[in-house]
């Protein structure tokens, strides 16, 4: 049982969880001319409807991939998909692809992060809303249309029965978001992916595009899984924070708990280069040193061991055994090898006080 | 979108008067850079052994004995008003826009044209239609299978037809398919649509296929780069992820986004060759603008070099706009101005 | 590279299909059977009466005008007969018998008077026009006017104009001169005589008339450089189409009467030519049988070549030397060619095998030549005043090479000279000859370095302009030379009297203007004793080869195709070595 630990007892055994979406052991490998690059190695986790997960990590740390690989939008010929992703008691990997299909944009809908780029730009939003609806329902086109109107209304664009006949390229980019929303939500998914749905915005949009994903999760009790670099998104929003490095979770916790005593010495990373504006500029940001790890070499034993200040307090576990994810406290777990007294020192003691 | 056309229309005719005055240069200027004179250039029009007479005569029938801004003032002139030719002991006239006669025979140039712009018409728009079906579909599949033994020869193939030249193909296709399986009518049985539509047909099956084998190869390469390109854009992913079939992501959304730069070159290519399939022609023995044009510039035949160049450059320019146009509605964010 | 291996085997495959498709055309069954090799050469193959059935024609080129009155070309003059009657004509057949002029719409050839200066022609009676009209006299006398003196018709021969009497002030041409006297010298008495008064007496006014420039045009339906479009018949046919660039076609003309007409059987019921056709896919079609005839004349194309000669393909094919000479003028006024020793040197020395070769090897080059005039001309005899030997491994043997080099030392240049040898720059065979003549002439120490012209400009500005060639020194000039009559007159006056040296354009680039070849050649064309005449012939070609200005080099030839079906089918002579169109039918 490796790498399983917010999973429920049931991981492993291909036996239906009773959680809404449950996610085991997923690993998603791409064979290149290099070597076989391990984008998402081993990841478990859970997410009930009306709940929302933060994933955090740094770009390749497998945020992404992993959204696309519940989604099932992995080419086979090019990626090798294994483990299980259930959803609302239906396992996705081992789907066919039709299924997989006819579950995207119903059950599960995605909201990308360049909404200029992620609508087609010679369709009009109208008619890219009105076709994502009518794959799933079987309705006319006025009907469809009706719908569309509706949807963008609700996402707060106004006349939206004029915008409807728009293209993307007429539209701003807060109000594209709030379209591919809207797009997003015509048919009621249960499961929400928002992947870094408010970086290509204003600072301003943000806020507005972050409360309306917060509303209509609350309108249609959808499970979110809100994909970020931003742990400020996450704090606004995310019920729980799944942190990533190296295509594994390395730490997973409640909101409160991620940001008031997190475990890993890279969750302490994360927060270190959080810009803040109530301390001097001298001391805000602590940037962790180094760059993200290759995913064809992985490091050995703690992927995060060549940029981990506290790796020698260990003598050499930390780059001979791999840590498990394990439950510290209760719905608190990560993988680390620093004993949990330590860890909780050095919070305390030298993380804590520079943020 | 009126006044934009107006404009393009105005800087056509501007064109135009630029191409035939250019024509015009390289056929009178540059023999005469060269040293040539005029009695040479009208020796060309009199048969074997011309004697200083003959020249003469010629010189004054075909108005060469004129400078050569004359000689184009007249040409326009004919254009605009008409012309009166003297065949001898009858007198035509030639009514505007007159684009005056055959210096090598009596023939009327425009008629002329408008005689063999069908056949040409024929074979562009027909071999028009399985490139674009041929390369079209070559490069999606190609491209939706990239590296696969398809993709790979389909690659090779298309590289071949691009360096393969017309007259080989169309001889090996002629042996081939008329003289030995006997499948399709040998060269030179064009007959107009007209006059006879089963011959039209089957006759321009294999110009259709040579000719489109040569473009097609373009065509799929092209596509394939651009289904290539297209199929990574974030939009085909959102096309997914809406649970769009394939088919429809393929068709509907990735084809439309990667036509549009073809649609530029379609243009072009359809352009050019509505004024002239010259090595296809000459090959099927089709009696098109192209055969035209080479027999008029081996012939030194001014008028009907200068009525094949205004034609093709006509043809360019009105396909040209009528592309720009299409692009507006096909991209909308395309704006005409 | 081994990304590019595919395309080679690709390639290869394609070009084998080619082969096989080739190989395949026509029926393999008939191997070795057919008339044979070179039987139409000197009679007539496949003889038949059998009416009915459409004649092929295709042409890679086009008329330069299917008006009688306005062409040159030799496959235009042959085919003319089928639409129109001259004076005369030649008699249809194969080889020799091809030479002879026989009446045509002259009841009989001319009857000369005023020594040679008069001939007068009867015209048969019941020819009629496919518009129903008769034929007059006063036809053909138009025919002639409109053909020789108006501006608009520059595209025939002017000998009409150069032989006939011309009025004073000189005549302009039936579009000009609206008087209906026309031009004096051609008198009309009644509608079915004719008189021409010439200048000089011209013994071969016969040969003349036989030109399509005779066929009668009557006046009221004259549309001048238009007429190529609605030609009135007087032939067996009438042209139903002509589009120049595309195709002509022709049916019975239904006033054409057989009884009027001795020589032509008038067989197909239609006759169709498509221009501008591709010439390698002329060839696939012969050969597939789906052709009937290549209107030009002049041969298959390389390409083909092989393909004809194969077993299978062999018996439908002809071989016959096309009435051109290809031959390198000596100037004799180039020194140090302008000694006669030194232009023997150079005929000893001109190695005709390797200049053979280079031209394509004797069956599409063409044969040795010893002589000015070639076989296929009236006046021919065989002769070689400075005969050749091949040493065994190539090229000219030792005694051969000894003659020149006495000759060198009698001219007084013991060591060889140097001078220019010209070749038209477009014609690579022709440059290919020049460079084999070069290489055997180096081998007596006479070096010479070869210059090139443009084709459309070699005789207007450069080897016809004796200026330039004593400026550059340009002592051998490589030309090809076909007369427009087939006698010894028609072929040797423009090259080879002294008349036919001009400031520019002349075809006489050897400058002889020898006072006997002159007299013996006026002599000859006054004499209207034809046997006396033809004897003539044979002798002028002696003395022009005496004064070693010319040397021959091949009489030229070419692989014709006869397909299976086609009937009649004979090489004649009087247009140049081609099949004679005139009586030709399909199975």
């Amino acid at each position: 049982m490796t790498g399983t630990a917010p999973a429920a007892d049931t991981a492993g055994t291909g036996e239906a969880p009773t959680s809404f979406l449950e996610v085991r052991d997923l690993k998603i490998h791409f064979p290149t001319d290099d070597g076989l690059v391990k984008s998402v190695d081993g990841l478990s986790f859970q997410l009930e409807r009306g709940r929302t997960l933060g994933i955090v990590g740094e770009s390749g740390s497998g945020k992404s991939v992993t959204s696309l690989g519940i989604l099932g939008l992995h080419n086979k010929r090019n990626a090798n998909v294994s483990g299980e992703i259930w959803l609302n008691g239906k396992e996705l990997v081992n789907a066919s692809q039709t299924e997989v299909r006819r579950l995207r944009g119903r059950d599960m809908a995605m909201i990308f992060q360049d909404p200029l780029s992620a609508m087609h730009p010679f369709y009009t939003v109208g008619a890219q809303i009105i076709e994502a609806y009518r794959v799933h329902n079987d309705v006319s086109k006025q009907v469809a249309r009706k719908h569309a109107i509706d949807m963008l209304g609700r996402v707060g664009i106004p006349k939206p029965d004029k915008r409807v006949d728009d293209y993307p390229h007429q539209f701003s980019g807060g109000m594209r978001q709030r379209a591919m929303i809207a797009m997003a939500l015509s048919c009621d998914p249960e499961l929400l992916i928002a992947d870094e749905p408010t970086t290509a915005l204003d600072v301003t949009v943000q806020a507005q595009i972050l409360d309306l994903i917060r509303d209509l999760q609350q309108e249609f009790n959808s499970a979110v899984i809100m994909i970020t670099h931003d742990l400020g998104v996450v704090a606004e929003l995310s019920d729980d924070i799944l942190v990533m490095y190296a295509g594994r979770c390395v730490e997973y916790a409640s909101v409160g708990d991620a940001f008031h005593q997190p475990l890993h010495p890279y969750t302490w990373g994360l927060l270190g280069s959080m810009p803040r504006l109530d301390r001097e500029r001298s001391e805000r940001l602590m940037p962790i040193k180094g760059s993200p790890p290759s995913l064809i070499n992985v490091p050995s034993g703690c992927a995060f061991h060549p940029r981990c200040p506290y790796k020698d307090l260990n003598g050499e576990k930390c780059w001979t055994e791999r840590p498990e994810l394990v439950e510290a406290e209760p719905g608190h777990k990560a993988a680390c090898h620093l004993p949990q007294d330590k860890k909780r020192k050095i919070w305390t003691d030298e993380i804590r006080p520079k943020l | 979108m009126f006044a934009y056309i107006i404009r393009r229309l105005i800087g056509a005719v501007l064109m135009l008067l630029l191409v035939s005055l250019v024509t015009f240069g390289i056929f009178f200027w540059l023999p005469k850079l060269a040293g040539q004179t005029t009695d040479q250039i009208a020796a060309s029009y009199v048969g074997k052994a011309p004697t200083a007479e003959a020249i003469q005569d010629t010189k004054e029938r075909l108005g060469l004995d004129k400078p050569v801004v004359v000689q184009y003032g007249s040409y326009l002139k004919a254009i605009v008003v008409g012309k009166d030719y003297k065949a001898g002991p009858v007198t035509d006239h030639c009514p505007a826009p007159c684009l005056g006669y055959s210096f090598r025979s009596s023939q009327p140039v425009l008629e002329t044209l408008l005689d063999r712009a069908p056949a040409t018409a024929s074979l562009a728009l027909g071999a028009a239609v399985f490139w674009l079906i041929g390369g079209i579909v070559t490069g999606v599949v190609s491209a939706l299978r990239r590296g696969s033994l398809w993709d790979r020869a389909a690659m090779i193939i298309a590289l071949s037809g691009v360096s393969l030249p017309i007259y080989f193909t169309g001889l090996v296709s002629l042996a081939l398919f008329s003289y030995t399986l006997k499948i399709f009518p040998g060269g030179g049985s064009y007959k107009p649509i007209t006059e006879d539509p089963v011959m039209w047909f089957q006759s321009l099956v294999l110009p259709w296929v040579t000719l489109a084998f040569l473009y097609a190869a373009m065509y799929a390469r092209l596509t394939r780069a651009g289904m290539l390109e297209t199929m990574n854009e974030d939009y085909i992913r959102t096309a997914r992820a809406k649970g769009l079939s394939e088919t429809t992501v393929v068709t509907k959304h990735a084809l439309r986004a990667s036509l549009t730069p073809i649609l530029t070159i379609f243009g072009l290519d359809l352009g050019l060759l509505l004024g002239g399939a010259v090595l296809t022609e000459s090959t099927f023995g089709i009696p098109g603008l192209g055969q035209l044009a080479i027999s008029s510039i081996n012939s030194g035949d001014l008028p009907m070099v200068l009525g094949v160049t205004l034609i093709t450059s006509v043809s360019i320019v009105g396909i040209n706009l009528i592309v720009d146009l299409l692009y507006a509605i096909v991209d909308p964010r395309v704006r005409l101005g | 590279m081994n990304k590019m291996r595919p395309i080679v085997v690709f390639a290869a495959g394609v070009v084998a299909a080619s082969g096989l498709a080739a190989c395949g055309g026509g029926d393999s069954g008939s191997s070795g059977s057919g008339p044979g090799y070179n039987a139409g050469v000197n009679a007539v193959v496949n003889k038949s009466d059998k009416k009915g059935g459409t004649l092929k024609f295709a042409h890679s080129d086009d008329w330069d005008s299917p008006d009688p009155g306005n062409t040159y070309y030799a496959f235009s003059q042959n085919f003319s007969r089928l639409y129109g009657r001259g004076l005369t004509t030649f008699k249809p057949g194969a080889g020799k018998e091809s030479l002879e002029v026989v009446p045509d719409l002259a009841a009989d050839l001319g009857t000369s008077s005023d020594g040679g200066k008069t001939w007068t022609y009867k015209l048969r009676t019941g020819v009629k026009y496919d518009d129903g009209g008769t034929v007059t006299s006063k036809d053909v006398k138009y025919a002639v006017e409109r053909s020789n003196f108006t501006k608009e018709m520059q595209l025939g021969p002017k000998y009409f104009k150069q032989y006939l009497v011309d009025n004073k002030p000189a005549y302009k041409g039936p579009y000009e001169d609206k008087n209906d006297e026309g031009l004096k010298s051609i008198e009309t008495p009644d509608d079915q005589t004719i008189v021409f008064h010439l200048k000089e007496p011209f013994a071969e006014f016969d040969y003349l008339v036989a030109m399509s420039q005779t066929i009668p045009v009557p006046k009221a339906k004259d549309t001048g450089t238009k007429y190529e479009s609605a030609i009135v018949s007087s032939g067996p046919y009438k042209v139903d189409n002509y589009t120049r660039g595309k195709s002509m076609s022709l049916s019975r003309n239904p006033n054409w009467n057989q009884s009027t007409d001795p020589i032509r059987k008038a067989l197909p019921d239609k006759i169709e030519v498509q221009l501008k056709q591709n010439a390698d896919d002329i060839d696939q079609r012969l050969l597939a049988g789906t052709l009937d005839m290549d209107a030009a004349g002049v041969g298959v194309q390389s390409g083909t070549q092989p393909k004809v000669l194969a077993a299978d393909q062999k018996p439908y094919v002809d071989n016959p030397v096309q009435g051109f000479l290809r031959f390198m003028s000596l100037n004799v006024n180039v020194k140090p060619l302008d000694n006669v020793h030194c232009r023997i040197a150079v005929q000893y020395a001109t190695d005709k095998v390797a200049a053979q070769t280079a031209y394509g090897g004797p069956l599409a080059g063409g044969d040795l030549a010893t002589t000015v005039l070639p076989p296929s001309v009236d006046g021919y005899t065989k002769f070689d005043l400075y005969p050749q030997k091949q040493a065994s491994g190539g090229g000219l043997d030792e005694a051969t090479l000894a003659k020149a080099k006495q000759e060198l030392q009698a001219c007084g240049q013991p060591n060889g000279f140097t001078t220019k040898i010209s070749a038209r720059s477009d014609r690579p065979k022709e440059v290919a000859m020049a460079q084999a003549i070069q290489q055997s002439l180096a081998k007596v120490g006479i070096k010479v370095n070869i210059v090139q012209f443009p084709a459309g400009d070699y005789f207007n500005k450069y080897v016809g302009v004796p200026k330039y060639v004593h400026d550059h020194g340009i002592g051998m000039m490589i030309m090809a030379w076909a007369a427009d009559w087939p006698t010894g007159y028609g072929f040797l006056a423009q090259i080879v009297h002294g008349d036919a040296i001009k400031p520019s354009g002349g075809n006489n680039l050897a400058e002889l203007n020898d006072p006997t070849v002159n007299k013996a050649l006026n002599d000859a064309i006054a004499n209207t004793d034809k046997a006396a005449r033809t004897k003539a012939y044979g002798e002028i070609d002696k003395l022009v080869m005496g004064t070693a200005a010319e040397v021959p080099l091949v009489y030229a030839k070419a692989l014709m195709y006869r397909p299976k079906r086609v009937t009649n089918a004979g090489i004649t002579y009087a247009y140049g070595g081609m099949y004679d169109y005139l009586n030709m039918g399909v199975e």
